[in-house]
């Protein structure tokens, strides 16, 4: 009798158990699909540019104008691949082993860390691209909400109390680190002195509420949440907000004096050489020096080196302004890095409370 | 022998019985317990439908289009594909050792394997990194046999699997301990082998409950972000799951398709609501083992 | 193999397969969970304690920690009052919509963390739904610890509903009605009556709202704010410390988290022991 009982709880459950298995099975099945179809996309050449937050629109446009020139010429398929983040954690992302063929990062000594740490780039690749590796520069502008109704017309007036400055982290972001070296610069080029300079950021900084990680977090404290009065931004990035979210919401203050900001590319070489992807990657690196890339420079408000090679109207939108380098104030990159960033630097000094 | 069984959601047969409160306080009360629910559960649900929506149609599925879109989705599917699957059979053996036999430490394995659940998702990412980041322990020793596992498909798993790693088994444990031994006895006793036992004997008495515990182990592989943020290097097209790709487009101003992507992850958890709810209602007395005592 | 008589590790059992599985669950679990939480745990003990301790009481580590505690006690301590009302209410009164909203419940469970927060920012945000009326009455949530607060109250809540439902489910009638006839008020009744046998279901479902709180990131950071000494968390410390190639100071935060992990499953194994011994139930 309980025989009985268990032959057909048995039956019952065999059929259900067929129709368990064979949903794990095609569950499975989809999952090799995947990969595999993963799996035919990769058998093209795969380059994987490693960059910085704001850069996301620009280098949709450069990989995309790049694939296309290399297909003309060499007829082979390369798809460029990008990942974007604060400048500081992309670097970190390489150091622990992410496999990036070039780096596009926001400021030199980020790219410098990478070198000490891994050995993947070398320490001169600073003179291995034209121009000191930097195929565009940029600048610090402020980004205001329409009318300027804080009146807001230079440095000065971001340390006055009850202006509230959206920044991004300059620990994580290099434009973070611009805005910072940008208003130390300006301090000390007026006061000339690096204690006036020093109080004048810790007078900027208490007026920060908000520290995102990127600077792409700060636009969109200040954009989307309407946080803040002022911010201190990426020439490029300011202008896009102008073109996000229109003119008639925002307007763009140039102060009398902000500093020459260099975000550098550079080739890692130890990953191109694991790969077998260095003709394409120096390509790649190649590329952005010439005047079809120098013209998408200028389109996304960056500011090529080649400036012929750039629409007149788009250069014509660029403010006039005085630009300083930083390293003409404070010397070489390991120097700036360490007294200004790292840990128990003029940033971790004036931060606390 | 509750911890976190009582805390995945689980069935509770609600009897309505003799209500002696005053109507009106009744009333407020209800009113207040909406309120509360509108306003913390409802409308967060609502806005991000609203904000889909908030070009039309078109620019909804237009944030389909996108291939970056198809690959995160893509990818979302292959990692709960592997992963649940992966912590659907350590559930099963799992819960076979601890709920059939007694022994020695039992209650410390049982803790062991609630520990991920309060685990924060950032140190789940951390501690693959720390293993296979290049700077990590083996990191180096994988990367010179060519195998990659941070920044690649392997870490996003392993990430996803740690975090939904009690789901199942929580979930069966207390089942089968509830449904005791003497069904398994009887069948070995007619001389059934010990595998054919499992299949025709233990697995019928928990497939509902089994079904219950993959359903969430999945939503939640599905839609983990902090830990596989940190693992995941947020490569375009191939190491973004569908959460990331919403964190991009949200950082992309492009907040109609981030908000549309979102809510692609708002219809699975809806789905996952409306599938759990229907086993209870359903399935309910099979379900609830471990949760009346 | 004379001492197995004696203290025997299994009891011995017909049915087959305790090797197998248990053996499987051990390598599984120690490959996934135990081995790498080892790794972290050796990383940051490399800089002995007083590396960790100095580690810990860096201001803005030890801000961060506060903060994630602090705003996790409060958040869930207030998740635990409405995840109790709303039990209540969805077990002892009937009204339209009842199952739908029972079934509402567990959406932060199932809902994905980021979409969370996008949503909740955009709610709470100065010009979102919600914003826009407190932005007068000079309340901000959005990016000031209260937003934390909205975000951990969110998560925590199925927890705060779910760990109690149960237990009301099972009041016995007769103990409440004893009371009424004995004269007792209702809210005597209610506070003298019900209520305990209620509160290792409130404390379980308190520690696992803590828990969860104190490690939460996803919904977090997108309406936090992120500002040091303010409003950011212990885990995104954690990450900012890895973008900064501190992965000693990282790990250290991390392996902080941890250990306040262990003590939630471990306040909440004990609230259990004791409602035990004291109600001969869970």
């Amino acid at each position: 009798m309980q025989s009985n009982s268990l032959e057909i709880a048995r039956a019952k459950a065999h059929s259900r158990l067929r129709a368990i298995l064979r949903a794990v099975g095609l569950i499975f099945i989809g999952g090799a699909g995947l990969l595999t179809l993963s799996g035919t996309t990769s058998a093209e050449t795969q380059l994987l540019n490693v960059s910085y937050d704001p850069t996301r629109e620009l280098y949709r446009e450069i990989n995309q104008a790049f694939a296309d020139e290399w297909k003309a010429i060499t007829g082979e398929t390369v798809t460029v691949r990008a990942s974007h983040g604060g400048s500081g954690a992309q670097a970190r992302a390489v150091i622990d082993g992410i496999e990036a063929d070039v780096v596009t990062l926001g400021i030199p000594s980020d790219i410098d860390a990478i070198a000490k740490a891994t050995k993947k780039i070398s320490a001169d690749w600073r003179s291995k691209l034209p121009s000191s590796s930097l195929p565009y520069t940029s600048t610090v502008v402020f980004l205001v909400r329409k009318g300027n109704p804080k009146r807001i017309r230079d440095w000065d007036d971001l340390v006055k109390p009850g202006i509230q400055v959206i920044t991004p982290n300059p620990k994580t972001s290099a434009g973070g680190r611009w805005n910072f070296l940008a208003a130390w610069g300006y301090a000390q080029t007026k006061d000339g002195s690096a204690d006036k300079a020093k109080e004048f950021v810790t007078a900027l900084y208490k007026n920060v509420p908000v520290l995102d990680t990127g600077a792409r977090g700060s636009t969109v404290s200040f954009a989307q949440r309407g946080l803040g009065d002022v911010l201190p931004a990426w020439e490029n990035e300011a202008f896009l907000v102008l073109d996000e979210f229109g003119r008639d919401k925002f307007e763009i203050v140039v102060p009398t004096l902000s500093i020459l900001a260099e975000p550098p590319v550079a080739l890692v070489d130890g990953n191109v050489d694991a790969k077998g992807t260095r003709k394409v990657a120096e390509a790649y690196l190649k590329f952005l020096y010439t005047d079809k890339a120098q013209a998408i420079f200028a389109r996304h408000h960056y500011r090529p080196i080649k400036a012929e090679a750039a629409k007149p109207e788009h250069l014509a939108e660029l403010p006039n302004l005085k630009l300083f380098t930083i390293e003409s104030l404070q010397g070489n990159w390991d120097d700036i890095q360490k007294n200004n960033f790292d840990s128990g630097g003029l940033f971790d000094q004036i931060s606390k409370r | 022998m509750s911890d976190l069984s009582a805390a995945l959601p689980r069935p509770v047969e609600s009897q309505l019985s003799v209500v002696t409160e005053r109507k009106l306080v009744r009333w407020v009360a209800i009113g207040i317990a909406l309120a509360f629910l509108l306003l913390f559960l409802v409308l967060p649900l609502i806005v991000v439908f609203a904000e889909a929506f908030k070009r039309g149609l078109a620019g909804y599925f237009a944030a389909f289009q996108e291939e970056d879109a198809l690959s995160a989705i893509g990818l979302t599917l292959t990692v709960a594909a592997i992963a649940v699957p992966l912590n659907l059979v350590f559930g099963l053996a799992a819960s076979w050792a601890i709920a059939k036999f007694e022994f020695k430490g039992k209650s410390l394995l049982i803790t062991l394997i609630d520990l991920p659940f309060s685990v924060s998702p950032v140190v789940s990412g951390l501690i693959y990194l720390l293993l296979f980041g290049a700077q990590g322990l083996w990191g180096s020793w994988f990367m010179a046999h060519g195998i990659k596992i941070a920044f690649a498909l392997p870490g996003i798993v392993l990430a996803t699997v740690f975090v939904t790693f009690p789901f199942v088994a929580r979930q069966l444990i207390p089942l089968m301990q509830e449904q005791g031994t003497t069904e398994e006895e009887a069948a070995l006793t007619l001389g059934a082998s010990g595998w054919r036992t499992f299949l025709t004997v233990t697995l019928p008495n928990i497939k509902w409950g089994l079904l219950y515990g993959v359903l969430l182990c999945n939503a939640r592989a599905m839609g983990e972000f902090g830990a596989v943020s940190v693992v995941s290097g947020h490569i375009r097209g191939l190491t973004n799951t569908i959460p990331l790709h919403v964190e991009i487009l949200y950082n992309e101003y492009n907040f109609v398709a981030a908000f549309a992507v979102a809510s692609l992850l708002a219809c699975l958890a809806l789905l996952t609501l409306a599938l759990k709810s229907f086993l209870e209602w359903r399935h309910g007395a099979d379900l609830a083992g471990g949760a009346s005592h | 193999m004379s001492s197995a008589s004696l203290w025997r590790f299994k009891q011995s059992s017909v049915i087959p397969g305790f090797g197998i599985t248990l053996g499987y669950t051990l390598l599984y679990l120690g490959l996934i969970v135990l081995l790498p939480l080892g790794a972290l745990v050796t990383k940051a003990t490399s800089i002995g304690l007083t590396g960790i301790l100095s580690t810990a009481a860096d201001p803005r580590v030890a801000a961060a920690l506060w903060t994630s505690f602090g705003v996790s006690l409060i958040a869930a301590g207030v998740a635990s009052v409405f995840g109790l009302l709303v039990a209540w209410v969805l077990t002892r009164y009937d009204f339209p919509g009842r199952k739908l909203v029972d079934a509402m419940v567990d959406l932060p469970f199932a809902l994905p963390t980021a979409v969370a927060g996008i949503a909740l920012a955009a709610l709470y945000a100065p010009n979102g739904w919600i914003g826009s009326f407190l932005e007068p009455l000079g309340i901000r949530v959005a990016y000031t610890p209260l937003g934390i607060f909205v975000a951990l109250v969110f998560i925590g809540l199925p927890f705060a509903v779910r760990t109690v439902q149960p237990l009301i489910a099972e009041i016995e009638g007769e103990l409440e009605e004893a009371s009424a006839t004995l004269g007792a008020s209702r809210w005597r009744t209610i506070w003298g009556i019900l209520l305990p046998p209620l509160l290792p279901g409130i404390l379980t479902g308190f520690a696992l709202a803590f828990a969860r709180a104190v490690g939460e990131y996803g919904s977090v950071i997108f309406i936090a704010g992120n500002l040091p000494y303010v409003s950011e968390i212990a885990p995104l410390l954690i990450v900012i410390k890895l973008s900064e190639y501190d992965y000693t100071g990282a790990t250290v935060i991390a392996t902080i988290m941890l250990a306040i992990s262990f003590a939630a499953l471990l306040l909440i194994n004990l609230i259990q022991a004791w409602s035990r011994r004291r109600y001969g139930y869970v």
